[in-house]
């Protein structure tokens, strides 16, 4: 494999604490090393931003909800189609795009790995096709829990053993790797068209509380000592008043502390944290919880969030929340799409425009960045648009300019109809904080990396780590004159490199690279109860044979890399 | 000795059967018997072991008679017709694994053609409804654990899907269903007295092509308002009785077929269908869904979603992909006069298109993978016999409820037969030196 260094780069690296430094980054059969031969590539960095490949913590990028929404949206496809050229394929769409047109979007923006946030697991074969046909990043799929009959079954009565002995099984046949909760218990009670909006309404028939399920699934992560933390999308999600439900949700992990050997501090990550923040009673006193939340979050080290940032766009919601999206359906009346899986799971689906006229909206927006300028620790923070719900993920460069630019932010307040309403109803009239380069690279890189248990893989420039690595043109040494500059620089890297391939030059594809499928492989002691109600629940309920299950074979997971966990 | 294979999926209907049992030989190259699956899945099966079947391309001579070529030469000649067509179709789709419609993209993109699957001549309808109003629908083991009411609205499962009234909505005890039929109420709407109609607890015999008004009727019949005293030939207490068992329920679904989709009004019929499932969330919880003809139609239309971004009708020829089915749907295209070259695979056009359709593939340069004979063979300049999907290859396929369900080989194909999949890799990469493509 080629040589490469980037040279006379201003690095900022949170897992070597490098901050802007001038140094020269070597690359070597795939890995970041401390040098190469004379004979390396040389490019040259100079006056130029090098930072680790991004990490996406949370995206809704491949699968069934994914492609219900490119089937239902054809108007989503309006000038957003790209022709073939070079190495790339045809794309299209803008809030959801297609597979080829996600993995060339992220690699452009220097994203290196991004994380499915939701595999129904009876359609693993289906996220794994289309994960396998996104180009470059590392893929991985967090299959859904929450809402799961054996894990309510189990939680019932509290056997943390069998919930894991389960959950173990279902990542080796799902190719999955982490504990998604969406809405727990209420999914499963959307199947009879209910929902559960506090930690405590029980969930019908299986008589189990949200609250139950929630600490039972850390309890049974931890047991077996995964890389990421149990992740979750809490109860009430969207509602005026919801922060209440979210940090009774948040407290869940009191006295819980995390165990594994990939590095990861935390038991819980709260996701798109924007949708959970919100006061009042209604729509029209709606207001920002942000502080609320995240003193909370700054208190407890064991808690990690994304922010989930309105980009004020044009979009696709789309959630394994059914209840939710029904809500919206009746909020805003446009087309609702809806699929209950057996035994496991739901999803809804709702275009949405956050109009940048409507009061809520853009309070919504504000919220979404309160919540990183509100947060003292920036591992413990990551940059997510929750893609597609709250914004594309190719508006990361936005997001970033707001962030990074409190004149950016001024601009955008006072260019919403209704400013004074959102100056009254959250504090980000009063915030000037303006987040570094370091601490973009720790809300983008370091951070998420850590959480999901890739810290020593990923988000760093350190020797010995997978060479990911992202150039852009910003030079940190200049003020920045416009802040749209910042926008620009982010959009479209001079160089990224995955695992040693450079894939980007000058903003263009170059390699499809060597594309990567991330899953856990977690042992544990043979349990025959486990298997045993695993085999009982497929012959009696499933629609499909326990043997036609598994995500197998060349066709879905190409080119595989498991992070081994053992639990016995 | 002969070895018998579980777990067998049924490589016919939208139903996807998992469950199959066959036995083949020793050897592993002679199918024997079939067990589980419906009379039509059986015969599928048992097809491939026929005797007379062609087992090389056959490329038509000037006389009308077929003369026996190479794959190599039938790669060839496909190539050069799609790389030197203007507008290629390729059309199909639907019968065949997810692996070969992928490699089937690849070579549309490189050709600039127009790609179509048969949902544009069955629940393409379905789609644009879909695309107008939203869908809520379900996997089919929802049905089978909680759903108590049961309508079939233009389809005919007692012989168009055999086992989907006993695998997944009529008879199977789940678990919040434990009394199996018992526990659920059927209601059938067909203008004739079909086998699933003589099963209903209430039949709507609708006039043919009123379906749009009956279910405006059952629209205003939920909230309690005025109704004629006739409406779509059905009297309207019938109707009072049907709203009110369907609103009862606590889980209920509507099935839709042919029946709707194709018959007058069209994707208006499924808009208006979709709209009742939506209103009866409103009282209880109620799903919808299309029951999809070909096994993998639906695969068809998600690999083309992901890839595409439509999910059939999709056209290619400008360089990025448009979608406007009337403008760029199959049958309209070829009455137009507006393709140049036809490569149909995985469908039978032959037989299910207007003739003013046919006609024109005859004319223009043709080929067809598939490995029957049948009326689009017939009409064909070149016909590329391939392994039966799902039974001599894998791959993967999605049931009529997105679920996605891998396909397993039981028996070897005849000697030197190709798959759906390799075949089109030999076309892609022969079609890329043609386009000096690396």
């Amino acid at each position: 494999m080629s040589e490469y260094i980037i040279k006379n780069g201003h690095v900022f690296d949170p897992v070597q604490g490098i901050k802007g430094d001038k140094k020269d980054i070597a690359i070597k059969d795939g890995k970041i090393v401390d040098k190469v031969g004379s004979g390396a590539k040389v490019i040259d960095a100079k006056d130029k931003t090098v930072m680790a490949g991004a990490v996406e913590i949370h995206a809704h990028i491949a699968g069934p909800k994914v492609n219900l929404g490119r089937i239902y949206r054809p108007e989503d496809k309006l000038f957003s189609c790209t022709p073939t050229k070079g190495m790339e394929r045809m794309g299209g769409g803008a809030s959801i795009p297609t597979t080829f047109k996600t993995g060339y979007e992220y690699a452009k923006m220097g994203y290196t790995t991004a994380m499915e946030a939701a595999m129904p697991p009876l359609f693993a074969r289906h996220v794994h096709e289309e994960i396998r046909d996104t180009p470059i990043i590392d893929e991985a799929a967090f299959p859904v829990f929450g809402n799961n009959w054996f894990v309510l079954e189990y939680l019932k009565n509290q056997e943390i053993e069998n919930t894991a002995a389960y959950i173990a099984w279902l990542l080796r046949v799902t190719k999955g790797y982490a504990v998604k909760v969406v809405n727990p218990g209420g999914t499963e009670a959307w199947g009879w068209g209910l929902n559960c909006l506090s930690v405590n309404d029980p969930v019908p028939y299986f008589d189990i509380t949200p609250a139950e399920i929630v600490s039972g699934l850390i309890d049974a992560n931890e047991y077996l000592g995964l890389p990421h933390s149990m992740h979750i999308h809490p109860n009430n999600l969207g509602n005026p008043g919801c922060y209440e439900t979210t940090l009774d949700t948040l407290k869940l992990a009191e006295g819980k502390k995390a165990k594994n050997k990939f590095g990861r501090e935390s038991v819980m990550h709260l996701t798109h944290s924007q949708f959970h923040s919100y006061g009042g009673t209604n729509w029209g006193d709606f207001e920002s919880k942000a502080k609320e939340v995240t003193d909370y979050v700054n208190k407890n080290k064991n808690i990690t969030i994304d922010t989930g940032n309105v980009t004020l766009d044009e979009t696709t919601t789309m959630t394994a929340d059914g209840p939710f999206e029904h809500h919206l359906t009746g909020l805003n009346h446009l087309k609702w799409a809806n699929v209950d899986v057996e035994l496991e799971t739901a999803a809804g689906v709702v275009p949405y425009i956050y109009s940048p006229n409507i009061s809520v909206c853009a309070i919504q927006w504000a919220i979404g960045l309160e919540i990183p300028l509100m947060m003292k620790d920036p591992m413990r923070c990551y940059i997510t648009t929750d893609h597609p719900n709250a914004g594309p993920f190719t508006r990361y460069p936005r997001v970033f300019k707001w962030l990074m630019s409190a004149k950016a932010r001024e601009t955008q307040i006072n260019a919403f109809k209704h400013k004074d309403k959102v100056l009254s109803q959250t504090s980000i009239g009063t915030l000037d904080r303006e987040i570094s380069l370091y601490e973009l690279a720790q809300m983008t890189r370091a951070g998420p990396a850590k959480c999901l248990g890739l810290g020593a893989m990923c988000g760093g420039l350190a020797p010995g780590m997978d060479a990911d690595v992202a150039v852009y043109n910003f030079n940190p040494d200049k003020p920045v004159a416009d802040p749209e500059d910042i926008e620009k620089a982010f959009s479209r890297c001079a160089a990224v490199f995955k695992s040693g391939v450079q894939v980007v030059s000058n903003g263009d594809i170059v390699s499809n690279g060597n594309k990567r499928t991330l899953w856990v492989n977690a042992k544990v002691k043979d349990n025959p109860q486990v298997m045993r109600d695993i085999s009982e629940k497929f012959i009696k309920y499933y629609s499909m044979t326990q043997n036609n299950y598994e995500a197998l074979g060349h066709h879905f997971v190409p080119n595989p890399y498991a992070l081994e966990v053992d639990a016995t | 000795m002969t070895k018998k294979i579980t777990d067998v999926i049924c490589p016919f209907c939208g139903t996807l059967c998992d469950d199959v049992e066959v036995v083949v030989s020793d050897d592993g190259k002679q199918l024997l018997e079939v067990y589980n699956a419906c009379v039509i899945g059986t015969e599928k099966f048992l097809h491939s072991q026929a005797k007379d079947r062609v087992t090389r391309p056959r490329l038509r001579q000037d006389d009308g008679s077929w003369k026996e070529i190479s794959y190599d030469d039938a790669v060839e000649y496909s190539a050069q017709m799609l790389a030197k067509a203007k507008k290629p179709m390729l059309f199909g789709w639907s019968s065949t694994n997810c692996e070969a419609q992928s490699v089937g993209n690849e070579i549309a993109e490189l050709s600039r053609a127009c790609c179509d699957n048969t949902a544009a001549t069955c629940h393409g309808t379905t789609l644009i409804a879909v695309q107008d109003i939203g869908l809520p629908t379900c996997t089919l083991g929802e049905v089978k654990n909680r759903a108590d009411r049961i309508i079939f609205w233009g389809c005919n499962p007692a012989h168009a899907h055999p086992r989907h009234m006993s695998r997944y909505s009529i008879f199977p005890r789940g678990f919040f269903t434990g009394k199996g039929q018992m526990s659920r109420k059927l209601i059938v709407v067909d203008p004739r007295v079909t086998d699933t109609a003589k099963m209903a607890d209430v039949h709507l015999q609708v006039e043919q092509g009123r379906d749009y008004e009956l279910l405006d009727a059952l629209r205003v019949a939920f909230k309690g308002e005025w109704l004629p005293d006739v409406v779509a030939g059905i009297p309207a207490e019938k109707i009072r009785e049907a709203a009110d068992m369907m609103k009862s329920g606590r889980f209920g679904i509507i099935f839709f077929g042919m029946g709707v989709t194709q018959s007058l009004s069209k994707n208006h019929n499924i808009d208006e269908a979709i709209a009742v499932t939506k209103d009866l969330n409103e009282y209880t919880k109620f799903s919808i869904m299309p029951m999809r003809g070909h096994y993998n139609v639906t695969g068809s239309g998600e690999v083309f979603a992901w890839q595409f971004g439509f999910p059939f009708s999709v056209d290619l020829t400008r360089g990025f992909a448009r979608y406007n089915p009337g403008d760029t749907s199959t049958i309209d295209l070829l009455v137009r006069g507006e393709l140049d070259a036809m490569f149909t695979i995985g469908s039978d056009p032959g037989a299910h298109f207007p003739i003013s359709a046919v006609k024109p593939i005859a004319n223009m340069p043709s080929v067809c993978v598939d490995p029957h004979l049948t009326p689009t063979t017939g009409v064909s300049k070149l016909h590329v016999p391939v392994a039966f999907n799902g039974v001599e290859v894998g791959g993967n396929c999605y049931r009529m409820d997105n679920v996605p369900i891998d396909c397993r080989k039981v028996v070897e194909p005849p000697e030197g037969m190709l798959t759906d999949e390799q075949f089109l890799i030999k076309v892609r990469d022969r079609l890329k030196q043609l386009k000096g493509v690396a």
